[in-house]
Formats: structure tokens, sequence, C-alpha cells
């Protein structure tokens, strides 16, 4: 019953990978029907990694975008551990990055050491977006309003108070264009340098370090701490958590103030490391929900997410090159939904499955394989 | 063949699934996949003239603003039999996204490349610097510094003029003397609008009462593509004694129309002669006029330039004098007035009248 045997590690990989062949099949059935072959989609994907100058700049781009949905995927996360779904992801990034935005580009920071700026630009983000979870957060354990319900609100509300003080009487600055609402643009001091990559004028975010540094608090909290056990505990059973003397609100609070630290970090590495404003026009906004397909896809687990934040951060960035090689670039967006979809229904599928090889195995170790170990075993489909 | 792209087909699978690991098995026939397939099976005849164009949100068939430039893009391609590809944007996307789009097209050797919208301002001026054998335009942007450049034309509008004159009409036509003004997003450019709307209902007369209401704030850019909020907006307009709204709200316009329709009242179109437009046959008849902007004139105008050799950088106004401003008279609701909307057009070209650009 080791963690890592062989036969875990299989079953482990057997549903994102079945479900990553499903999702491709699917998609080979609807480019075949609208009448585009699927192995020029293929090439050109490939290609899109393999050519000169094109190949690197996809490779850092996909890199960059894993970088964020990496950090959306573990605000979510945090949560989903919980069995709380904290769909406010994405106001709470976009709230944290505009007020980081217009703090970081402040007249009376240009003068502190870049050290400090890049420091306090992080943790003034972090707090915004832990705030902004916390009203959530709060609501839940005073009024009983469901995270759901409150966070998809909170995220209408976000979009309206950054207008409200992206204006330049407030924390806005004059967009010289006329066309854009933004905050200033943040001066050398404030950014943080990218790292430089073969082949492409394009650099690899330097918060890149960050997102790996979250996964790394990520996975010691949770799985190497008081807190962590207690927090995966409530998420199981509720009532198990509490008969050990959990405070289930006060697990509910700490985890929706974490996620939404976690989310605040999410536009961070594209801030400080190209775009440098916050601009209503030019900035991205909707990773937070990517961040829930990525830790739907990574099953919650730190190394898991990495790699479906790549996968997705892959396909958002060959979709050009789709639609140069004249293949609708929509089938990046429905592949990726079919992917989550069906990683679902596989995961599902694996654990039912799972559970009957322990139940045989503990047959096996009972001396009584013949008979069903129990009456209520779950049902496995042939 | 066949087992040996089956080979490749499985190899690409892994490598999306993997995501790095394939990077050096299949570079060998890169020439596969150079030549555009939609063309018409005619890209090996000559070389011919390479246009790449980039699409904002919507693209081609958003009715309005893509539209109107794909319009210009259909004309030079059959008039010159250019070679054209087509790109657009995804919503929400990154500024390396945009950036990646406009370097495909130049790696492509698409020369010239067009920009639609004023999204691309940023990409557009940092690519421009690396491909300077390259001629680019950008569409609704002048910014000294962004996207400005020896390569860069900047093709812009004087939508405030073509809004005057909407708005003498408006002033003309009602009824009420009490007009109103919807805008999709209250953004700095929907603000032109506004300005030349109510300075020309106020010059017809003085005592005109313009309603201005605004449909979304950026970042929300909804307000573009939201026909119940414009329906909303223009109800409220009607009901506070209004008898002609202006819709400077792109897709959120149809709207406006529905809601003229249902209480007897008239709209006014903008970008493209809306009268016309097939998606809005069954609000036609209220539609008045409409503020057209000719983007698809610009498209062409440009190509053109750059076809015949003559390629200028810098800021182009497309105003009412070099007609990429125009008032639409489908539909002879405004035949009537036509000869004092003429006068106030003379005005303007001739610079008698200013028409203000900020509210």
């Amino acid at each position: 019953m080791g963690r890592f045997s062989p036969r875990s590690i299989l079953l482990g990989l057997a549903a994102p990978i079945g479900a990553l062949i499903f999702a491709a099949l699917v998609c080979s059935v609807i480019l075949g029907v609208t009448g585009h072959s699927p192995i020029d989609t293929m090439d050109a994907m490939v290609d899109s990694l393999t050519k000169p100058r094109l190949g690197p700049r996809t490779f850092v781009n996909s890199l960059n975008s894993a970088t964020t949905y990496y950090l959306a995927a573990v605000a979510v996360a945090i949560g989903f551990r919980m069995r709380l779904f904290n769909i406010g992801v994405n106001g709470q990034y976009q709230l944290a990055a505009m007020v980081a935005a217009a703090l970081a580009s402040a007249s009376w920071m240009v003068g502190a050491p870049s050290f400090l700026r890049i420091a306090l630009t992080l943790i003034a983000a972090m707090l915004v977006g832990a705030a902004w979870a916390g009203l959530a957060a709060l609501l839940k354990v005073t009024r009983g309003v469901s995270e759901v319900i409150s966070t998809i609100m909170l995220n209408a509300i976000a979009t309206s108070l950054i207008t409200f003080l992206l204006s330049p009487d407030r924390m806005g600055a004059v967009d010289p264009s006329g066309n854009d609402t933004r905050t200033a643009k943040i001066d050398v001091g404030g950014q943080v340098d990218g790292l430089s990559y073969p082949g492409t004028g394009s650099k690899i975010y330097g918060l890149v370090f960050l997102a790996v540094l979250v996964g790394l608090a990520y996975w010691f909290v949770l799985s190497r701490t008081r807190f962590g056990f207690e927090l995966k505990a409530t998420g199981l059973s509720e009532e198990a958590a509490v008969a050990s003397g959990v405070s289930v609100k006060r697990m509910v609070v700490y985890s929706l103030l974490l996620s939404g630290a976690a989310a605040g970090l999410v536009g961070m590495p594209a801030l400080l490391g190209d775009i440098y404003t916050y601009s209503s026009q030019n900035f991205p906004s909707t990773v937070g929900f990517t961040g829930i397909a990525v830790a739907l896809l990574g099953r919650n687990h730190p190394l898991g997410m990495g790699v479906a934040a790549l996968l997705w951060g892959l396909l958002d960035n060959t979709a050009n090159s789709l639609d140069v090689a004249g293949v609708p670039k929509e089938i990046v967006a429905i592949m990726q939904g079919v992917i989550v979809l069906s990683v679902v229904v596989a995961y599902e599928l694996v654990r039912r499955y799972r559970v009957r090889l322990e139940q045989r195995d503990v047959g096996r170790a009972l001396g009584t394989t013949k008979a069903p170990v129990n009456a209520d075993a779950e049902e496995v489909p042939a | 063949m066949r087992r040996v792209r089956g080979l490749r087909l499985a190899a690409g699978l892994l490598a999306v699934g993997l995501t790095l690991a394939a990077c050096g098995g299949s570079g060998d026939d890169s020439g596969n996949t150079a030549t555009p397939g939609s063309g018409g099976g005619t890209s090996a005849a000559g070389p011919k003239m390479k246009v790449g164009m980039a699409y904002d949100i919507g693209g081609r068939g958003d009715q309005s603003f893509n539209d109107s430039a794909a319009r210009g893009l259909d004309k030079v391609k059959a008039q010159y039999g250019l070679d054209v590809k087509e790109l657009e944007a995804t919503a929400g996307e990154s500024p390396a996204q945009k950036e990646d789009r406009l370097r495909q097209l130049a790696d492509g050797g698409y020369n010239p490349i067009i920009a639609v919208g004023f999204a691309y301002s940023e990409s557009i001026g940092k690519v421009a610097k690396d491909y300077p054998e390259i001629h680019f335009a950008i569409i609704d942007d002048f910014t000294e510094g962004t996207d400005t450049g020896d390569n860069i034309a900047n093709l812009t509008f004087a939508e405030n003029e073509g809004s005057f004159l909407v708005g003498a009409a408006a002033a003309l036509k009602s009824k009420t003397h009490n007009v109103g003004f919807v805008g999709g997003v209250n953004t700095p450019l929907i603000k032109k609008f506004e300005a030349g709307y109510t300075a020309g209902a106020k010059a017809v007369d003085p005592s005109v009462k313009v309603q201005v209401k605004y449909l979304t704030q950026p970042p929300d850019f909804g307000g573009f593509n939201d026909p119940g909020k414009g329906e909303t907006a223009a109800n409220g307009m009607f009901d506070a004694g209004a008898d002609i709204v202006y819709a400077a709200a792109g897709g959120s316009g149809s709207g406006v129309f529905k809601a003229a329709k249902a209480k007897g009242k008239l709209g006014i179109g903008v970008d493209s002669d809306q009268y016309n437009l097939p998606a809005l046959a069954s609000v036609k008849d209220v539609i008045m006029t409409s503020m057209v902007k000719r983007v698809d004139l610009a498209v062409t105008d440009f190509v053109t330039s750059v076809h015949d050799g003559k390629f200028a950088a810098g800021n182009k106004v497309y105003d009412l004098k070099a007609g990429g401003i125009e008032y639409a008279t489908s539909g002879g609701k405004i035949d009537d007035i036509k000869t004092k909307l003429e006068e106030y057009k003379a005005k303007i070209v001739s610079g008698e009248i200013k028409v203000p650009a900020k509210v």
C-alpha cells in the first residue's frame, strides 16, 4: 500500500493521459466533420514548437502563461482541499493587480531600493487578494452564505470597483493614447528582469521562481504541517474534523484568506515582467477561470497542476499558429473543455477501479477472495 | 506514408501531453505547413503581394468595425489578386499573444500587416521595430512613442465630425426637442462621439436636451456587445421624452433599435450603414441614419499605397473632407433635411465649424 508503488503511479497517470487521448480523438472528429485535417492541425501545433524563431517564442510564452495559470490553480486548489469552491480568483487577482500596479508606480516608491519595491508590491497584492476573498469568508461564517455565490458576485463587484479606482483622480493615470484606462507605468526600479532564452527576444518571467516557491509552500503546508492536515481533514469529513477538535469556521476563514493571497499573486509575473501597468484593455482578464480547470486537471497536486498549467499554456499559445495554418483556433477551447470534462469522468472511473483493487487486496490478505468483502462494495461498471 | 504520418500524430500527441519531450523529433519537413491552406491553390503563380490582417475580438463577421475592415480587404484582394492571411484576437488574451500574432505574420512574409483596433497599439510598436522592412498599419490609434515609427501608418478617424452631422439630423427631426446618446463603454474614444453629437444637436437647436448614458465602464467592455443593456438605456430615454437615440455602442445598438421600434421612435446607427445590415433587417425601418466610419476605405487606401510603393508613415486622419466619415441616407428618412446637413458638412470641411473632440 505504499503511496508510490508502480501500480498507484500508473493509476494516477491513467486518468489524465486517458482524458488527453479522448480529448484529442473528440477534436479529431470535430475537425474532420468541419473539413479540416486533424493531422495538419497536429503538424501546426508541433511546428509552433519546433520552427526557428517561432518555436522558442512559443515555448517562452507558454511557460509564461503557465506561470500565471499555476498560481491561479494553487489559489483554487487551496479552496478545493477544504471543499470550498473559490470562483472568485478572477476578481481577486484583477483587483490585487490593479492596486499593486498603482502602488508600484506611485511616485513615493520610485526612490526605494528595487528589492524593497518588488517585495512591497507582492505583499500588497497578497493582502488585497486575501481581503477580497475574506469578504466571502466573512459572509460564510457569519451568515452562512455559500462561497460559490458570494465569490461569483464579488467578481462582478471587483470590475466595478476597478473602474472606479482606475480614474486618473484616484489610482489611475492619464493614458497618452486616450483609448485605454490604466495605472501609471512602473519604471525600471520596480520591474522584475526576465530570463533570456536562446533563439527569441521574448523573455521568461523572472517571477517564474515565485510560482515554484508558491508550489513548494503549498506542498509543504498541506502535507507537512498540522494546519495542512486539519485543512484536508475538514475537507474530507467535517464531522470527523469537528469531533477531533478542529474549528471549521476558523479553517474556512484561513483557507479562503490563503486562497485569496495566492490569487493576489496571479497577475504579478505579467505585471512586473512584461506589461508594467494595469490596463483595462490589455491585462489578461480570465486567468482565474483557467485556474479552476488547471486545478481540476492537476488534481490539486503541486506537480500535477504544474504539468496541467504547462499543457494549458502550450495549447493557448499554439492558437495563433493554428490560425495561420487555416485551422479554426477555437479548436483549442474545445480541446480544453473536453479535457476538463473527460478528466473528471476519468478520475471517477479510476477511483472506483482503485477501490475495487484495494478491496481485492484486503480480501486476499484476509483469505476470503471468493465472497465480496462487504455488502456495500461499490459497483463497478463492467 | 500514411503510417509515417500516423506515427507523427502519435508523436505529436505525446508532445502535447508531456509538453516538452518532442521538440527535436519532427522539424524535418517544415515546408509542409508553410503554404496557406485556405487560398485557391494558386499560390504557386508569381510573386503575389502578401497582406496580413490581425483583427480585434469578434473578427470577420462582427457586423461592425472588424467587418468594415474585412470589406476593404476583400476589395483590394480582388483588385490586386493578393495573398491574404487573416487572424483574430481571443477575448481575455495577454499582450504577448497579440505580439505573437503580429510576429507570425511578419515571419510568414506578410507585408504589409494591418492591425485592426487600438488594442494592438503596444504590440505593433514593439514588433515594427524588429521588422524595419515591413510596412505596418494600425487602425484607430496614434500614440506618439507607443505605436509610431518609420514603418507604421496610423489610420484614425474624425468620428466627432460624423457624430456632429447625425446630431444635427437628430435635432432637426426631433419633435420633442429631446434626443439621446447611448455609448457602449465609457472610453475616451466613445466620448469623442458624444462630444460631436451634442455639438451638432446644439448647433441646430441651442435649447435641445441631450440625454447621455454609457452602458458599462472599462475594464468591463461588455457594453459593446449587450443588446439588453442598450434596450433598457434607450427605453429610459424614450420614457424621459427623447424621440431619437444615437447608438454608439457596437453590437448593443440592436437593443436600442428594438426599443425604438417598440415605442415608435427612431434610432441612429454607427460604424456601418446599419440600415443595410442583414442582421438588423427586422428593425431597419427605425434606423433614421448612421454615422459611417469608412474603415474599409482606410484599408484599401493603405494597401494601395503599399502596392504602388507610396507608403507614408505617421497619422492619417480620415475625416469628412477625406471621405473617411459619412452619414448614411439609406431608407430616405433624412432626404428632407439633406440640404441642411450638406451645408453643415461644407462648413466643417472648410473649417468654418470646428467640431470638439472632447466632452
